[in-house]
């Protein structure tokens, strides 16, 4: 199934960006320091997820957000197919 | 039994959520790495007794969900010195500004490092004072532009990690909110450390600070802490002896602590009297 997609991810565990846009301020801090160049501002200047297939999950956007805004979550059940 | 995933929201106070700080302020990355620190020392919230005073980084102690103080401005680490003595099971960590810390409760912070009393001081230094709009601090440094320094700043600025070091921090280390991880470890060795630990995070606050000394944005300022510092005993640093160095500076296991010494007195006073 994985193979016929054009872009695989890279990593074997599905990743997904919990971003809350309440808490975001907009400073971009997580836009700039992404070395994947995986988030974006959506057209309310918070940051969005735009290529998370690009994802390496280093988390320096978790890390270096100042308003606890997003969340680098890890889905384990793919696990299975990649033991 | 293998540790549960990092999840901030266990750690804090959802409901003072988004925080009063400005866009872009790096006192939310201090927040994140304690609360990191913490996780990963599996410490329980009850263990935890965050005092603070004044100022945009005293905000802290009403974020996290621990036992917390929000105390008056400078005399936090009166208040955890009270509080440590009564009840020396519990870890105190005192989040400060670099004003709350060093103009307004400078006295507090020599002293409770001279008893060597088990508190871990974070210092959020963002050399300026933010909350009551922009005036100068004893760490904005001279030449500086500050509300009240429109022709710039003529004090020049205490170096945090020197002073606790002569005042007797038995703990003693530097880092920036450019580098979280590193933050994040220096603080749990913090916590960890049996005596008065003193650990100095550079923030920017591009609202004050930044404006108005034109570094440009949080991003900016940011990039400035990589650029203009470096780790102790590092490459960079032997290339450029001038940049601020960061890393562990003093950590000195040899001196006792304070609330030991003094059960020691109460037991010997005891001996005495009977």
């Amino acid at each position: 199934m994985a193979k016929n997609k054009p872009s695989e991810p890279r990593t074997k565990n599905r990743i997904r960006h919990l971003i809350d846009t309440q808490w975001c301020k907009g400073c971009g801090i997580c836009i700039h320091f992404c070395p994947e160049k995986v988030l974006e501002f959506d057209e309310q200047g918070k940051a969005k997820a735009v290529r998370p297939e690009d994802c390496i999950a280093c988390r320096l956007c978790e890390l270096r957000c100042p308003d606890l805004a997003i969340q680098i979550i890890m889905d384990k059940e793919d696990n299975h197919d990649h033991p | 039994m293998k540790q549960k995933e990092f999840n901030f929201k266990d750690y804090i106070r959802n409901r003072y959520f988004p925080h009063i700080w400005c866009p872009g302020c790096g006192h939310g990355i201090v927040l994140g790495a304690l609360l990191r620190a913490v996780h990963e020392l599996g410490l329980e919230k009850n263990e935890i007794v965050v005092t603070s005073g004044i100022g945009c980084s005293s905000r802290i102690s009403g974020y996290v969900d621990f036992h917390t103080l929000h105390t008056i401005h400078g005399r936090a680490l009166a208040f955890a010195t009270g509080v440590k003595l009564s009840k020396p099971s519990l870890k105190a960590i005192v989040p400060m500004g670099d004003g709350d810390a060093l103009a307004i409760g400078g006295n507090h912070f020599i002293h409770a490092a001279r008893r060597n009393i088990d508190i871990t001081a974070i210092v959020m230094n963002n050399r300026i004072y933010g909350m009551t709009g922009g005036q100068f601090s004893p760490l904005s440094g001279s030449g500086k532009k500050a509300t009240t320094a429109p022709y710039l700043t003529i004090d020049r600025a205490f170096d945090i990690v020197d002073l606790a070091k002569s005042a007797g921090a038995t703990f003693v280390a530097r880092s920036t909110v450019f580098h979280a991880t590193e933050s994040k470890d220096i603080i749990k060795k913090a916590i960890t450390h049996k005596g008065f630990s003193v650990v100095e995070i550079l923030t920017q606050c591009p609202t004050y600070y930044g404006r108005k000394n034109k570094e440009g944005d949080a991003i900016q300022m940011m990039e400035g802490f990589n650029t203009h510092t470096a780790k102790i005993g590092s490459k960079k640093l032997e290339n450029n002896p001038n940049l601020i160095q960061r890393g562990i500076f003093v950590e000195d296991k040899t001196v006792p602590e304070y609330c030991e010494a003094y059960d020691q007195i109460i037991a010997t006073a005891m001996k005495e009297s009977l």
